[in-house]
């Protein structure tokens, strides 16, 4: 079930040794880790960011943040909204230049994100619950992003 | 009055949100299923309510949370509270790092860390251990590719195991997340008390 995660396959752990023990020791982890994946790419209640807009938004995080092979693999699910996948394309094409910018904000400047950043989403007609969607979002890949990048490294130390 | 807060403390300031919570009184049944309230328990602060909008996400985050600050083995807590704060620090969450240095400093019955961390910033005076664990978790929060070889060197010499390793990367990653929610959608606050 865990080895499921796209986590542990990102970064592709072998049987044996420290780390597959190290991680299947916090099985449970992974295993929430990957429902928390569910819930805000692909959550049954999608608001106004259908699954393809959220799949594009973390191609385009992932890439913010180097990791090549997760955001190619998020950019399979982004259908329409493929272009977003490219942190060159500020969503004015698509009607979502404050959205976009907002999210490439607080994926890679987060210290500096203002009360501003969220009134100004608010301005452009953004609904309350749907800021929390994109911060929810946002904030599970920096995670997600963070955790490959850790086993990454630990892959290399502790085989 | 409410004064927003701008410098690092230990002393928790007020959460105030820059979204509408959801109103408890409105609330859906998936939302007040997520927010465990019961007729017993009907007190959930702002920042749940706030969460209580994304109900799917809120359900999977509370246990993951838990799992990864508090489960068994692995590294010890006050530890995990240092990979927690160095993300937070790194992210100037200022309620996040006050939570999670007083609890750094109730853990070690000391507040001789979180004082040198606050006074001094990262560069402060740590022991080798601590230097490790703190260093890994502000590369790994700066930018996952700041985090290299050398942090993990560090963190081996330091004498941490493959668990602990393990154990740290899930908390300051886990403070990726938490500080993109506390310090994106709301204020850290004093509130002063009306003189009456």
């Amino acid at each position: 079930m865990a080895l499921d995660s796209t986590a542990l396959k990102q970064v592709g752990i072998a049987a044996d040794g420290a780390l597959s023990e190290a991680t299947a020791g916090r099985a449970s982890i992974f295993e929430m880790t990957q429902a928390a994946e569910d819930a805000v790419l692909r959550p049954k209640d999608q608001g106004p960011w259908s699954h393809e807009l959220r799949a594009a938004l973390a191609a385009r995080i992932a890439r913010l943040n180097a990791e090549a092979d997760l955001a190619l693999q998020y950019a399979e699910g982004a259908g329409a909204f493929a272009d977003l996948a490219d942190p060159a394309n500020d969503g004015a094409a698509q009607g979502l230049t404050e959205v976009v910018a907002f999210m490439d904000k607080v994926a890679a400047d987060t210290r500096n994100v203002a009360a501003a950043d969220i009134s100004g989403l608010q301005a452009a007609g953004v609904a309350d619950a749907d800021i929390v969607r994109l911060a929810e979002l946002n904030a599970f890949l920096a995670y997600q992003i963070r955790v490959i990048a850790g086993l990454r490294l630990m892959k290399g130390a502790f085989a | 009055m409410t004064r927003v807060i701008t410098k690092f403390t230990r002393n928790v300031p007020h959460w105030q949100p820059r979204v509408t919570p959801v109103n408890l009184q409105e609330a859906t049944e998936e939302q007040l299923d997520a927010l465990k309230v019961t007729p017993s328990n009907t007190k959930v602060s702002d920042y749940v309510l706030t969460l209580a909008h994304d109900v799917e996400s809120l359900k999977v985050r509370s246990p993951l949370f838990n799992a990864i600050m508090y489960d068994k083995g692995g590294m010890r807590r006050a530890e995990r509270e240092l990979g927690a704060l160095g993300a937070s620090m790194v992210n100037h969450c200022i309620y996040c790092a006050a939570v999670h240095a007083a609890r750094h400093a109730q853990l070690e019955k000391s507040t001789e860390v979180t004082d040198r961390l606050f006074r001094d910033g990262a560069k402060a005076e740590l022991d080798a251990r601590d230097r490790a664990i703190f260093d890994f978790a502000v590369a790994l929060s700066e930018a996952p590719s700041q985090a290299g070889p050398e942090h993990m060197a560090a963190l081996k010499a330091a004498g941490l195991d493959a668990a602990e390793v393990l154990d740290l990367i899930l908390s300051a990653a886990l403070f990726g997340w938490a500080n993109r929610l506390m310090h994106v959608l709301g204020d850290p606050v004093r509130v002063s008390e009306d003189v009456a």
